[in-house]
């Protein structure tokens, strides 16, 4: 166990945490910030993605150790109130179904347009490709990224 | 404010007859209870209550937006709360075989349209004029010849003691200003921002987390197992042996629990446990489909369905066709993994958690505990996924025995690898089909023998010398009229792999034998698919559906190089027809364009979120036919995460139009409908452009 200093949405948080702890579960157990969701533990699925400096990375699949100090900003950090231009997009095209997936979705989408702000097809596939949808969004996510990048 | 209300509220029994349960109860905190869907506080806040599972498929939107058009509110202005078990009070909550709007959606408008007249009745008495002279409109009631008005909240106290309107006229569909819209869900904004709180985020007070190291085989019992490495992780508290309900088998499992979810998985990592699996089948998939070839072989089936003489006609036939068609065992895999909060007391217990259906597990835990069901509360959080498989019983179970033995709410979480390795999966199935054409190009003769696990007979007691009525699910109604002689029997296989419900559930791969098997006919009488379809499909809802997937998709009009496939199948009351086109990539492989769906799901109430289903659909079945199986050795199941089975992703989904059918049938589902159609449309583009038939799944794209 250690005492970590966690930068999360321009707020520190103090968490003790066990070295080992992947960055997902003290942001989500310890922190209390529930909408970054657990989907495997091996970053196959992207569900637990959050921005670490400004780049997407699986929180799921970092420790805790790796992110302290660094800017940390998750799905609740986004935008103060739905305002973000992917968090429009999202429910302009009605993307989500369950609703799980969606906080990784976005926050890819949001990184991508941040590099990329009017992104091809290509840049969608790759941006995208390490995350599962199982409600199969998959057409709107598209679709709404495109829109956002209007939105911008 | 709360107080006591008349509640009204209808049971819907199977057979469609209603009956009429009206009760006293109190109304929850949030107002004054004008019926079970309707709370409005005086403010004139209106609270509708969404009474099933919203797991993706928009309930959270279409029961509302049911209730809001005959109640005479706006969308915008109500809150929506999920209802708790209860089925006194609103009819079977089992979120399941695509019924909510189905099953319940003319009741839904007579009590709406019930609280809408009570309303009214308040305000004219108000008044003192006559009923006649007042409307509804926008949460308000408005006397016409004096423009005087009233919102309901000025009026809820007074209405709540009426009693509801025996008869209540409900509006023509055309004049419907909130249903037929597509309007955006209600539940979107929380989506987007992390604050929707699925069951994984629940958190109560004093709150103990447990992960359990489960039998990997099912059956197998604990033998014995060593906590002390597992003890010596901080935060882990207790380790012992627990189980859960599966069927009628009590499957074992070693619990560890601790004062947070990550010590308790690193304790988990250290537990050692030791098996007895003995007594029971370890099967390999290899095994599963021999045993099922081997049945079909020995030709001892139940036969379900059958008409005129099908070994005569298929004798006498032009031409004779047999073709077997495979399917794999298949994991749910819901982007949420199972889990569930158990807070069990000396008389009480409350659950929380992704749910499907929160009566069936108010009674299930009742029993368990030996409670009254009045005294087990079942809350819905919203759920990451269900697909079928969070409508079964076993893992609250699993969390009410560990809160029992701990004496404290307790959270069992559901690892990926424990979610997608120990089931229920989708049964793995053959089909042998065999049919004759005869004069006209016409099917004269149709049989299918299916061998599977029959996901009906694994409760404690059931009947397996029966029929496997489900064989037929999926085939389409005028078939059986059209074709002169036909039999459909099954024989069912033993497993103790369990299994289970699967998103459209037999017609998830009954279709593609079924729609892969009519189109070999097709080719054989030499007709075209389509028309083929047409010319069996003898009433007019089907020739529409077909008209209108022939004109959306161009099909007519299509190019050389490029592959065209059809099937329809029914589902839940809703016929859907899909057309795939696919086509070769520069590499020569086969690419998947664009698919076109046509859904008939008769009364509908939001086309978007109709959209939205069959889109997710397709990608369901998209992964089932190119992507993933669960396979097993030696009794285990084999694909343990998202690296193994690998799920569809975005670079692999064609485009996709949807069209939905206006009619006014009697509403169909819509959450699970669209996938059946996909695969067997998709294995026929692809004969077609190619001459290739596939007859097993999953099959690679690449590879074709």
């Amino acid at each position: 166990m250690a005492s970590f200093t966690l930068k999360i949405n321009g707020k520190d948080h103090t968490v003790d945490a066990d070295l080992a702890m992947p960055l997902l579960w003290a942001i989500r157990d310890l922190v209390g910030l529930t909408g970054t969701k657990y989907g495997c533990g091996i970053a196959q699925c992207g569900a637990c993605t959050v921005h670490l400096n400004g780049n997407p990375i699986r929180s799921c699949s970092m420790p805790v150790k790796a992110a302290a100090g660094k800017d940390i900003t998750t799905i609740e950090g986004l935008s103060e109130n739905n305002s973000h231009p992917v968090q429009r997009a999202w429910i302009k095209e009605q993307v989500p179904q369950c609703g799980y997936c969606q906080s990784g979705q976005i926050m890819a989408a949001a990184a991508l347009l941040k590099r990329t702000p009017h992104p091809t097809d290509k840049d969608i596939d790759s941006a995208m490709a390490g995350h599962i949808c199982r409600c199969g969004t998959y057409v709107r996510i598209r679709k709404a990224i495109k829109t956002a990048a209007t939105l911008v | 404010m709360t107080g006591a209300a008349l509640t009204l509220g209808f049971y819907f029994p199977a057979d469609g007859k209603e009956i009429e349960i009206l009760k006293s109860e109190s109304a929850e905190n949030l107002g004054i209870e004008l019926n079970a869907w309707i709370t409005i506080d005086p403010s004139g806040k209106v609270i509708l209550t969404n009474h099933r599972a919203e797991m993706g498929q928009g309930s959270f939107q279409s029961v509302p937006q049911i209730i809001a058009e005959e109640l005479e509110v706006n969308l915008d202005q109500v809150s929506i709360v999920f209802a708790s078990g209860n089925r006194e009070k609103y009819g079977s909550q089992v979120t399941g075989g695509s019924s909510t709007v189905r099953s319940t959606y003319k009741m839904l408008l007579r009590v709406s349209a019930s609280a809408r007249e009570m309303l009214i009745e308040t305000a004219a008495n108000k008044w003192s004029v006559s009923k006649s002279e007042c409307y509804a409109e926008n949460g308000f009631v408005i006397h016409k010849p004096s423009g005087k008005k009233f919102n309901y909240g000025e009026l809820v106290a007074d209405a709540s003691k009426l009693s509801p309107p025996k008869n209540v006229e409900l509006k023509n569909p055309k004049d419907y200003k909130i249903i037929r819209k597509p309007l955006p869900r209600q539940d979107t904004p929380l989506k987007v921002n992390g604050s929707a709180t699925f069951g994984i985020d629940k958190k109560l007070p004093g709150m103990m987390y447990a992960v359990v190291e489960r039998n990997p085989r099912f059956e197998g019992k604990v033998k014995s197992f060593d906590d002390s490495e597992a003890k010596k992780i901080p935060g882990v508290k207790y380790v012992f042996k627990t189980n859960r309900k599966v069927f009628e088998h009590l499957y074992e499992g070693v619990a560890v629990v601790a004062d947070n979810l990550w010590a308790a998985m690193q304790g988990r990592k250290v537990l050692k446990v030791d098996w007895d699996d003995s007594g029971f089948d370890h099967h390999s998939t290899e095994q599963l489909y021999e045993k099922m070839k081997d049945q079909l072989q020995k030709g001892n089936l139940i036969s379900y369905k059958t008409q005129g003489n099908f070994a005569d006609a298929f004798q006498k036939s032009e031409k004779k066709l047999e073709a077997t068609y495979e399917t794999p065992y298949e994991s749910h895999s819901c982007m949420e993994p199972l889990n569930c909060i158990a807070d069990v007391k000396e008389d009480s217990c409350e659950i929380w958690g992704p749910i499907q259906g929160p009566d069936w597990i108010q009674g299930d835990i009742a029993g368990t505990l030996k409670l009254d069901p009045k005294k087990v509360k079942v809350n819905m959080t919203f759920l990451g996924g269900g697909f079928g498989r969070k409508a079964f019983t076993d893992y609250p179970h699993e969390a009410v025995m560990i809160s029992k033995e701990i004496k404290a709410p307790v959270q069992v979480v559901w690892t990926r690898e424990d979610d997608m390795t120990l089931g229920p999966f989708r049964p793995g199935m053959i089909y042998q089909c065999k049919g004759g054409v005869g004069k006209g190009g016409r099917i004269a003769a149709f049989e299918t023998r299916m061998a599977g696990q029959n996901m009906d007979v694994q409760n404690p007691g059931a009947d397996r010398s029966t029929y496997n009525s489900d064989v037929v699910e999926g085939f389409l109604e005028p078939y059986f009229k059209s074709i002169p002689h036909f039999t459909f029997g099954d024989t069912p296989l033993e497993s103790p792999i369990p299994v289970m419900w699967w998103r459209s559930v037999y017609s998830s791969t009954n279709g593609f034998a079924f729609e892969s098997f009519i189109d070999e006919m097709a080719i054989a009488a030499g007709k075209d698919p389509l028309d083929f379809r047409r010319q069996h499909l003898n009433n007019q809802r089907y020739q529409d559906l077909i008209s209108k997937l022939e004109e959306v998709s161009g099909w007519k009009k299509r190019n050389k190089n490029e592959g065209f496939g059809v099937a329809i199948t029914e589902c839940f009351s809703s016929i859907v027809g899909e057309v795939v086109k696919v086509s070769k990539n520069t590499e020569g492989k086969v690419k998947l364009d664009k698919v076109w769906a046509v859904m008939d799901c008769g009364w509908y109430v939001n086309p978007d979120i109709i959209a939205a289903q069959v889109e997710g659909s397709i990608v369901m079945a998209l992964g089932a036919a190119t992507k993933h199986a669960t396979h097993f050795a030696d009794g285990k199941a084999v694909e343990k995460n998202f690296d193994a089975y690998k799920m569809p992703r975005i670079a692999d989904i064609p485009e996709i139009e949807v069209h939905v059918m206006d009619n006014e049938e009697k509403a169909g589902g819509v959450g699970e409908p669209g996938l059946p159609p996909f695969t067997p449309a998709l294995t026929n583009a692809i004969f077609d452009l190619t001459g290739k038939r596939i007859r097993v799944l999953p099959f690679n794209l690449d590879e074709v």
